[in-house]
Formats: C-alpha cells, sequence, structure tokens
C-alpha cells in the first residue's frame, strides 16, 4: 500500500473529459490519459492505476493490463531522464553494442537502472526506425543519430 | 530518375507547413475529390493499383470497398503511423516532413468510405512526428479543411511493436493491450469500437491525392503490372548512403542498392533483407528481382515495408539472427502459444549458438518449430517471425554448423548485448 496520493488538477481532470469526448467509447482515451499519469506523476504505481481505472469505470486490473504491456509506461521511479539505445539489426550492424558497452561504463549503470543521483535510466530497446542514422538512441523525446562514444559523450553531459 | 512524388518537398524547409502544402499544389485533390461519388474515387484507387505500403500489400481500393454499403451507423478510418517494423523509417519522414499530404489524403479516403472521423495511430516513441502532424492538424482545422465532414483525432502510442498490426492496433486504440483479434470479422465489417473500420498505412494514403489529381492510369503506369506507383525504400545496414529512397515499385533490389551508393563493409555483398526484419533474407545472387509485391514473393520472399537492410561479407549471419530472434521474443503478445513459446525458445536457442555451446541438432529444431508454428496463429507475427528464421539458417546454414560442429568452445566475434525483458 502506498500512502502518496495520486490525483489530477482540475484543469488535468477537464483534459481527461476532452480526452474521453474524442472517442465513440471513453475508454480509447486510456492510453492518453496514461501518458498524462506518468508525466504528472513520474510513473504509474499501482496507486495511479487505480486512479485512473476510477475516472473511466474500469477495473484496476484492466488499467494493470494495458500499464505492463507498453513499453513505455513504467510502474518503477525513473531517472529524470531515460536514454534508450537501439539494439535492432541495423543499429547493431552499426555498433549498437559498443555504444551500449561506452554508456554503461560513462555511467555506472546496467540496462533498467537508474544512475544513483536520479539522473538517467539506461534502457537497451528494440527498433525506433531511425534505422539509416545508426547507431541512434533516444534521450526522452528527442533522437540522437550517428552516435559514436565522444557524440554520446556530449550529449550525456548536457543531462542535468 | 523517378520523378518524386511522395519525397517532392522533402527538402524545404517549411515542408511541413500548409502554405508550402498549398503552393505545391496541396489540397486539390481533395477540392476535385469532393466533386465526386464516393464509389468513384474507391474506383480510381482500385485501377491505380494502389496496394497496402504497411506491409501486407492488400489492394487499397477493394479494402475500401468491403464497407457494407447498407452500414448506417459509423464508419471509421484508422491511419496506421505505428512505424516499428525493423529497417523502416520512411512513415517518420511523411509525417514530419510532409503530414499534410496525409491529411489530404484522409479527406478523400473519407469521403470514398462514408467515414466522419478517423483516427492517427502514431507509435509513442515518435514525439517529433506527433507534434509536427498534430500541428498540421491544427492548421487544417483553423483552414476549415476538418471540422465540416471530418475530424481528425491523432492518438500516441505507447511502445508495442505488434500495434503495427491491424487488429492490435484497434484493441490498443479501444484503450486495451494491443492484442490481435480473430480474424473474421474482418476490420471493414466489424472493426473500432465495433464499427466498420479501414486501417491504412500513412504513405499508402498520401498517394491517394496524386490519385485522383492525376488519374488512376499515371498512377498505374509508374509501377509493375500488378503494383502501382512509386514508394518510399527505407535503406540502412552496410550501405554507403543509407536513407529513404523513392522509387518505381518496378526498381529491382540491385539498382536500388546502387542507389544507396552500393555495399559498405567490404564492398562485397553477402545477404539483403528487401522488406523490414520479417521478411526472408536474399542472396547475393538473388538480387536481380523487382520490389513489387508479387515480384518479391515470387523470389520467396515479401515486399513488406520496403524496409532493406543490407548485409555485406563481414556480417555474421548468426547474429543478425541473435538480434532479429530477440526482438520476435521481446514483442511477441503472448496471446498464442506458438507464438509466445516459439519465440521465446528460439531466440535462446541463437545465443546458445552464438555463444558456442549450440548443439548440432539446434539448426534442425529451429527450423522444425518454425516450419510447424507458421500459420497456427491468431495474427502475421509469427508468420513474419519465422521469416529471418528459416531463411537465414536454410541459406547460410555453413555458417552455423561452423559454431555448432565442434560442440562448446567456439566463440562468436561479440558477445551479444543482454536483451530486456
Amino acid at each position: 500500500m502506498t500512502t502518496v496520493r495520486m490525483e489530477f488538477s482540475a484543469e488535468q481532470l477537464a483534459e481527461v473529459r476532452r480526452l474521453q469526448g474524442l472517442y465513440p467509447d471513453p475508454r480509447g482515451a486510456l492510453l492518453p490519459v496514461l501518458h498524462m499519469a506518468q508525466d504528472a506523476f513520474g510513473h504509474i504505481p499501482l496507486a495511479a492505476e487505480e486512479y485512473v481505472a476510477g475516472l473511466f469505470g474500469l477495473s484496476p486490473a484492466h488499467v494493470h493490463e494495458v500499464v505492463t504491456f507498453y513499453t513505455l509506461y513504467f510502474q518503477q521511479p525513473k531517472g529524470r531522464h531515460v536514454v534508450a539505445i537501439c539494439h535492432n539489426i541495423s543499429c547493431y550492424l552499426a555498433g549498437a553494442p559498443r555504444i551500449l558497452e561506452h554508456v554503461k561504463q560513462r555511467l555506472g549503470v546496467d540496462v533498467d537502472e537508474t544512475t544513483d543521483d536520479g539522473r538517467v535510466t539506461l534502457q537497451s530497446v528494440e527498433c525506433l526506425c531511425a534505422c539509416e542514422h545508426a547507431p541512434m538512441m533516444q534521450v526522452d523525446d528527442r533522437y540522437e543519430f550517428d552516435l559514436n562514444p565522444e557524440k554520446v559523450d556530449r550529449i550525456l553531459a548536457r543531462l542535468r | 530518375m523517378t520523378e518524386k512524388i511522395l519525397t517532392r518537398n522533402f527538402d524545404r524547409a517549411d515542408a511541413h507547413t500548409l502554405g508550402a502544402y498549398r503552393e505545391t499544389g496541396g489540397y486539390t485533390g481533395w477540392e476535385k475529390a469532393r466533386t465526386m461519388e464516393p464509389a468513384g474515387i474507391t474506383e480510381e484507387v482500385k485501377k491505380a493499383n494502389l496496394r497496402g505500403l504497411g506491409g501486407a500489400g492488400f489492394p487499397t481500393g477493394m479494402k475500401w470497398s468491403f464497407v457494407p454499403k447498407n452500414h448506417t451507423g459509423p464508419v471509421y478510418l484508422v491511419i496506421n503511423a505505428d512505424e516499428g517494423e525493423p529497417g523502416t523509417f520512411k512513415d517518420r519522414y511523411l509525417l514530419e516532413r510532409d503530414p499534410h499530404a496525409l491529411i489530404d489524403g484522409m479527406l478523400i479516403a473519407a469521403r470514398a468510405v462514408r467515414c466522419e472521423k478517423a483516427f492517427v495511430y502514431i507509435r509513442g516513441e515518435y514525439v517529433e512526428p506527433y507534434r509536427r502532424f498534430a500541428a498540421a492538424v491544427k492548421e487544417a482545422y483553423e483552414a476549415g479543411l476538418l471540422g465540416d465532414g471530418l475530424d481528425i483525432v491523432v492518438h500516441r502510442g505507447a511502445g508495442a511493436y505488434i500495434c503495427g498490426e491491424e487488429t492490435g492496433l484497434i484493441s490498443s486504440l479501444e484503450g486495451k493491450k494491443g492484442w490481435p483479434k480473430v480474424k473474421p470479422p474482418f476490420p471493414a465489417i466489424k472493426g473500432a469500437f465495433g464499427m466498420p473500420t479501414i486501417v491504412n498505412n500513412v504513405e499508402t494514403i498520401a498517394h491517394v491525392p496524386h490519385i485522383v489529381n492525376r488519374g488512376a492510369a499515371w498512377f498505374a503506369g509508374l509501377g509493375t503490372k500488378t503494383m502501382g506507383g512509386t514508394r518510399i525504400y527505407s535503406v540502412s545496414g552496410r550501405v554507403k548512403r543509407p536513407g529513404i529512397y523513392e522509387e518505381s515499385v518496378g526498381i529491382t533490389l540491385r539498382q536500388l542498392i546502387d542507389r544507396a551508393g552500393g555495399v559498405s563493409g567490404n564492398g562485397r555483398l553477402k545477404g539483403v533483407v528487401p522488406g523490414g526484419s520479417s521478411a526472408p533474407i536474399l542472396r547475393a545472387d538473388e538480387i536481380d528481382v523487382t520490389m513489387d509485391v508479387d515480384g518479391l514473393r515470387n523470389a520467396g520472399t515479401m515486399a513488406g515495408s520496403a524496409g532493406v537492410i543490407v548485409m555485406d561479407e563481414t556480417v555474421s549471419i548468426p547474429e543478425a539472427l541473435m538480434v532479429v530472434a530477440r526482438f520476435y521474443a521481446h514483442e511477441s503478445c503472448g496471446q498464442c502459444t506458438p507464438c509466445r513459446e516459439s519465440t521465446g525458445w528460439i531466440y535462446k536457442m541463437s545465443e546458445r549458438i552464438l555463444s558456442g555451446h549450440g548443439r548440432k541438432e539446434d539448426l534442425d529444431t529451429i527450423l522444425d518449430v518454425a516450419k510447424r508454428g507458421a500459420g497456427t496463429t491468431i495474427c502475421a507475427f509469427y508468420d513474419g517471425a519465422v521469416g529471418p528464421y528459416i531463411s537465414y539458417i536454410e541459406k547460410f546454414r555453413d555458417e552455423f554448423e561452423a559454431l555448432v560442429t565442434d560442440g562448446a568452445g567456439t566463440r562468436a566475434r561479440a558477445t551479444p548485448a543482454p536483451v530486456a525483458r
């Protein structure tokens, strides 16, 4: 049981209602609202799943099933930044394993871990569909292309 | 050089704006289509031999004609912008650089199938393409193009390859995990929210304004006998100039690799995956094939999403198998037993082979499991997965045997990265 209260502001609730109104069945807005919840609460713990379920008249089990199905929802707290390195075929052929090793060493974490200072969560992910710029990675909302160790260092240095 | 149609504005810095799109003839397709009968639009698209460019290659006009004529409730148009097939990146360009072409095509398609509400499902990782496209939708509303007969909802996915499968996408759009649905009923009969639904790929719909404007015969003439038009090839891997190339669907694979500057690495081709990672690999001596749906099917592979992944002689096919097997194991939605179990076990076996601990019988076991499972599942995901499993082993068996013949002790070139599951 968590004691943290997770609720949207009045403004956010209005946005939830607007989103629900866009779909023939309001439940269509579940994924967008879960994105909102993650933005608002940092991640989506069980308490947030229950809260969102209530907004939709859905069972918490249904929301849990959805949250755990998709890779972009975090059930555990994540770092202030998420660095996701593509490990699929074109990036692999362009040296993605070396990039991943380099980032692991620089950050001192393994895949799916967060640095002690809460700065960065590291992921190794499937194709992000930017294979023409392999090896590449996603840093939060941004795609970073044509990586080499020096470029990776510059990108990591910008993350606070 | 083939005329650029879909990519003609890609070099303009302002290509994503309504002003730039209109300057180059944008929305004149829609202006013409709104004077046409819906059935006439569908007929034109049929005659153009436009085929779905997301992967399945199904004739677009025929798909539209499946919406029941006597249906009186809503019909939905859903654009599949859940681009995720490894080696494919064309829709990212279309969403970012020419979003109004998609809206233009959607207006026309919506008229053809009598749809008043459309959804665009964009993969969750595509944040910038989402913003660009959402901004274009806003412009179109402000210009009165939308909101008067058609509404567009832009929907973000949340990370799951299976949602690119049209019924998995529909489940996801309905607020569920992205499990594919049993067909029939096909979406055109009973799709999103229980209503007739047409699911089309971004690039497919971006072609529609040009077909209406310049005619079916013109479009059909750009391609082969059974598939019209150009398409955007995503070329990556070991080529000198990876990127997007808009070419006739009648181009050969050899010509396309040349367009991309030829083979890099050691300069000598080993194999090419012609249509995204699910397409069976072709050997260097099999690339004089046309890239249309039927040409590649006759060559034992598929056009798929036109993601061309080039491998030079220095690439280890057992390593490549491990990488793609890891992908299918991670992305299997888990609904059907043959897919869930086989993708997981085949990935483990591919790692074992690569680490030098493979057994001689592993190769035949993988082939056996792959062949038995194909066609036994709800969707085409597993059929796609077996494409690489079977073709990599059958066409490059000697490379695999070199790793398993002496049993334990052989080490592969690279240590695979651990998979996050």
